[in-house]
């Protein structure tokens, strides 16, 4: 017979690119995600930058300078480029110190949640039986009670400041978390790997780590933005109401609130916290999104 | 004769993130009325998208080209989706792999049994319900009218390929395509669907292409053979010639411990062969196979094409005769491509 | 199908007692919930009165019971603010909320369906992408501040509608498109990620097969499926549209329930809170209990068992 001292073809020709390069590509050809993470990354800079970017102290009034207009409009000037609001601040500011306030509640609410609802639902999946009857209940009776209605009445209660908000928030924005988890964590369990590792007598707490949650990251990060993105909302809500963060501070909610009384002849006053809550949310959504696109395999359907 | 089903050059190409996947590479064959073609290869190797792509079904965004696709002597190529619609189940019918997906679990047997007669052939209510019932009867479903109100979650997967089956035939197709009809199900079941199959066929004279993994079917139903390989015929004839003197090392490979026609077991599983399918994404020039032949050598990777040996037996290899006289001087039964010494 | 009504219901009536054990513990996160109905000027004398009033110097739990026992009745005690019986006011407000959520509803069914049925038919075209746009647009805007910008378009620059109150079919207009417009992305994504599943189904290759036209694949053999799911989200996405009229009304000065909800809130009115918190968690228990029902006769596997 004749020996296999042929050309063989490389690994490249057999099997195609790899994974990861298909990743890297599909991440940075995903045009949600390119355009989101841009957006996402420049409010995170203006945030983090927010002390050596905005030209005023946020908290600075000067009355004789109030509603001015932003620097489009005919009467507007280089002085304010967005203007001020009703006390003179300069709003420009008050925007780059408000994305601090945003992002804070986002990321800790969607972490609080996040552990909470990752905990119940990892809990429910793995141990099945009576944790995920208890688990299940848990999840209907907490999406019964309606979210904006029960954070209102609980900031009305416990008074409102930003650390209240937060913990509102994350003590009630769990249930997706929980939901998923419990459906990849069943998913996973039912494999033979795990089986496998049960089988190997692995404990339960090395499963969970090394064989259950690498494997419902993708679906967790992808739930996280979505609530983070539904803190966000909620509190620009809240606080629009009135029962949210309090003034002075700047939060995007609070200041479309304030702006609201001037909305006949000044709309910019909302117009621009509005459309920077708008960017952020838009950013947030597209990065779910595209993270759920890049990470779902590509199947048959 | 004009064969039922004429293909030439058939292929089907998918594009993916990662490039184009060739999933079909250029294939021909035909059916003749009363004949059963057996297409065999591994899985992934492009056999249902084949058949699909004879339905024109193919999933949307994969792309058939083919130099000729004739049914009954009509090009099927020519057919808008309209004039495709009036074919498909009517002259040309497919049974497919999964039974316990492909009943809708929304409307009950018979209204599904029926909804395909009463379109194409215009027959009433009654009319649709009495060669349901009729065919239920000769798929050897027992009381078969009282089936006709259940819904597809009351019946057993052996019940539903049957219901599958028989509503394959409720117009009387001229050619029938089965991929992997009893894959699905277990043994005891799965003979018993074939030889129906075989039956019916006999019965209603019809042209069949049966793709399959089990060479235990192949030995038992074919008439002919066609092994596929990544997405390529790559070895086809009379099923005797083929089981009796398989002369790719591919299909040598496959028939490691050879099955003979009318003895073989069901269920008997293609031989395994070392190494991997290479990725159909992409051109590929030269021999499909060549990464996992014991006989590669430089030429196998220039251009090739399929030759017929004899008459009735093609193969897609060059060195198909000095393989065949390699395997020659030893004992047939024994002879492995896939493990040389 | 009995067995499973059953045990729906016996889950549903577990949820609601939780849900109002919760509901009712809300008021003593503040600790005294005598001083803060009385308010910051009250003086001891009125927080005893008041105390006795309420049964605040009962234990917890009789008052609990209580309190359950009257809303289980339609009794929900009277509202500290406008001294009057709590369910009349809820009653009298309802309506505007329910004419409002069911007119969202049908606004935003009637948009999101049929897009998302496009969506699906023609993956990757221009009406999937729009509908795409449509709905990443939908899902990042902000319910107030779209609500705002409306007034500001309908009601200053062009102004055909009017800004706020509640009394003609035109009050309406506005609120239905904020709300409904809300539950759209949700619909639309539901509508066409279900059928797209529906239709690369093994069910569906087999109705082609059969040689059936695409209308017919469509409407009998897809569309049947997946609208199942979006019947449940239906039910859920009411219960949402009611909690979003809290929103809605107070920006829109609607005098509905939510409008009501954010007075007493606003104003300490702690009996008309936990009565709105309670009906609104009982609507939705029972609007998904429902839906649940229709799912299960929707579905022939659960209704011929
Ligand atoms: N919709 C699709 N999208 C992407 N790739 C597909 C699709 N359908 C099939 N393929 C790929 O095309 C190739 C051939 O698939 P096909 O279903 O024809 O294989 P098969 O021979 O029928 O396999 P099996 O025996 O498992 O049914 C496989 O590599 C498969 O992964
Ligand atoms: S062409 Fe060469 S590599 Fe291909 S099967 Fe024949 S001998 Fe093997
Ligand atoms: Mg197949």
């Amino acid at each position: 017979m004749s020996v296999m001292n042929t050309t063989v073809p490389s690994a490249e020709q057999i099997l195609g690119p790899t994974p990861g390069q298909i990743l890297r590509r599909k991440v940075f050809g995903h045009r949600g995600i390119v355009i989101g993470g841009g957006i996402f990354l420049f409010i995170v800079l203006m945030a983090l930058l927010a002390p050596w970017l905005a030209p005023y102290d946020p908290y600075h009034q000067d009355l004789v300078a109030r509603l001015a207009p932003p620097v489009w409009h005919e009467k507007g000037t280089w002085d304010h480029i967005l203007g001020t609001d009703q006390v003179g601040r300069d709003y420009l500011s008050r925007l780059i110190y408000g994305a601090r306030i945003s992002l804070l509640i986002g990321i800790m609410a969607a972490l609080i949640s996040g552990i909470i609802g990752t905990v119940m639902g990892v809990a429910a999946g793995y141990f099945g039986g009576k944790v995920d009857l208890v688990v299940t209940f848990l999840i209907t009776c907490r999406l019964s009670l309606p979210v904006i209605l029960v954070s209102l009445a609980v900031v009305a209660i416990v008074g409102g400041s930003l650390e209240m908000v937060i913990l509102v928030l994350g003590l009630l924005l769990w249930d997706r978390y929980a939901v998923v988890m419990r459906a990849s964590t069943q998913q996973i369990r039912s494999l033979d790997y795990v089986a496998a590792a049960q089988a190997a007598g692995c404990s339960t707490w090395y499963i969970l780590a090394r064989e259950i949650l690498p494997n419902v990251m993708n679906q967790l990060i992808v739930v996280a933005t979505l609530e983070f993105a539904h803190a966000v909302l909620l509190e620009a809500a809240l606080s629009f109401l009135g029962l949210g963060v309090q003034p002075p501070l700047p939060s995007w909610g609070l200041m479309i609130s304030e702006g609201r009384n001037y909305i006949l002849f000044d709309p910019w006053l909302i117009a621009i916290p509005g459309s920077a809550l708008f960017m952020m949310l838009l950013a947030v959504n597209l990065l779910g999104d595209g993270v759920r696109d890049v990470t779902v395999p590509e199947n048959r359907a | 004769m004009t064969p039922t089903i004429k293909v030439e050059n058939l292929r089907v190409s998918i594009p993916l993130a990662a490039g184009v996947l060739h999933a079909v590479r250029g294939i021909s064959f035909e059916v003749a009325k009363g004949e059963t073609l057996c297409l065999v290869g591994e899985s992934g190797c492009g056999k249902s998208l084949t058949s699909l792509a004879l339905m024109d079904l193919l999933p949307s965004r994969a792309k058939r080209e083919a130099d000729r696709i004739e049914l009954d002597g009509a090009d099927l190529l020519k057919l808008g989706e309209r004039d495709m619609a009036k074919v498909r189940g009517s002259t040309m019918a497919m049974i497919f792999q999964e039974p316990m997906t492909s009943l809708n679990p929304a409307y009950t047997i018979g209204n599904q049994l029926e909804e395909g007669i009463r379109l194409h052939k215009g027959v009433s209510a009654s009319e649709a319900r009495e060669r349901a019932v009729y065919l239920l009867e000769k798929v050897g479903i027992t009381g078969a009218s009282s089936r006709l109100g259940q819904y597809p979650h009351q019946l057993s997967g052996g019940l539903r390929q049957r219901v599958m089956i028989a509503m394959a035939l409720m117009c009387g197709p001229d050619l029938l395509i089965c991929d992997e009809p009893t894959t699905a199900l277990d043994v005891t079941i799965q003979a018993q669907i074939l030889h129906l199959l075989k039956d019916l066929q006999r019965e209603f004279d019809m042209a069949v292409i049966l793709i399959t993994h089990d060479l235990g079917i192949v030995a038992r139903v074919a008439d002919r053979v066609a092994v596929m390989y990544a997405g390529e015929i790559i070895e086809s004839g009379d099923v005797d010639e083929i089981f009796s003197r398989p002369t790719h090392p591919y299909t040598q490979g496959l028939m490691n411990c050879i099955p003979v026609p009318g003895k073989t077991a069901y269920g008997e599983r293609l031989g395994t062969i070392p190494g991997i399918v290479p990725s159909m994404i992409g051109e590929m020039t030269g021999c499909a196979f060549a990464n996992r032949c014991a006989y590669a050598e430089d030429i196998c990777l220039k251009t090739l094409t399929t030759r017929e040996l004899v008459p009735n037996h093609a193969v897609r290899c060059v060195r198909a005769e000095e393989v065949a006289a390699l395997n020659a001087g030893l004992d047939t039964a024994t002879a492995s491509a896939g493990s040389p010494a | 199908m009995l067995v499973y009504t059953a045990k729906r219901i016996l889950l549903a009536i577990l949820v609601s007692l939780t849900v109002s054990a919760l509901v009712f513990s809300l008021l003593y996160l503040s600790g005294d919930p005598a001083t803060a109905l009385a308010g910051e000027r009250a003086s001891q004398a009125d927080i005893m009165a008041i105390r006795a009033a309420y049964g605040f110097d009962q234990p917890v739990y009789v008052q609990y019971f209580k309190w359950l026992a009257g809303a289980v009745q339609g009794e929900f005690g009277e509202s500290v603010y406008f001294r009057l019986p709590v369910i009349d006011l809820i009653l009298e407000r309802l309506p505007v909320t329910m004419t409002l959520g069911v007119c969202a509803m049908i606004f935003a069914l009637a948009l999101s369906i049929p897009l998302g049925v496009l969506a699906a038919m023609y993956p990757n075209s221009l009406i999937d992408r729009a509908a795409l746009l449509l709905a990443v647009v939908g899902q990042a805007m902000p319910s107030f501040w779209f609500a705002l910008m409306l007034i500001v378009l309908f009601a200053y620059w062009v102004p055909i509608l009017p800004a706020s109150g509640s009394d003609s079919w035109q009050h309406f207009v506005l609120p239905t498109i904020v709300l409904g417009y809300y539950a759209t992305p949700a619909f639309m994504r539901l509508t066409r990620t279900g059928l797209l599943d529906v239709l690369s189904s093994d069910y569906v290759r087999t109705a082609r097969a059969k040689g059936l036209r695409p209308a017919k694949v469509l409407f009998k053999h897809a569309l049947r499926n997946a609208i199942i799911p979006v019947v449940s989200l239906a039910a859920v996405q009411f219960g949402f549209m009611l909690t979003g009229s809290i929103i809605i009304e107070t920006v829109f000065a609607l005098h509905g329930a939510g409008f009501l909800a954010w007075e007493s809130i606003s104003r300490s009115d702690f009996p008309t809170v936990q009565a709105v918190l309670l009906l609104f968690s009982w609507f939705y228990i029972i609007l998904t209990f429902l839906a649940d029902l229709l799912n299960a006769w929707l579905n022939p596997r659960i209704r011929v068992a």
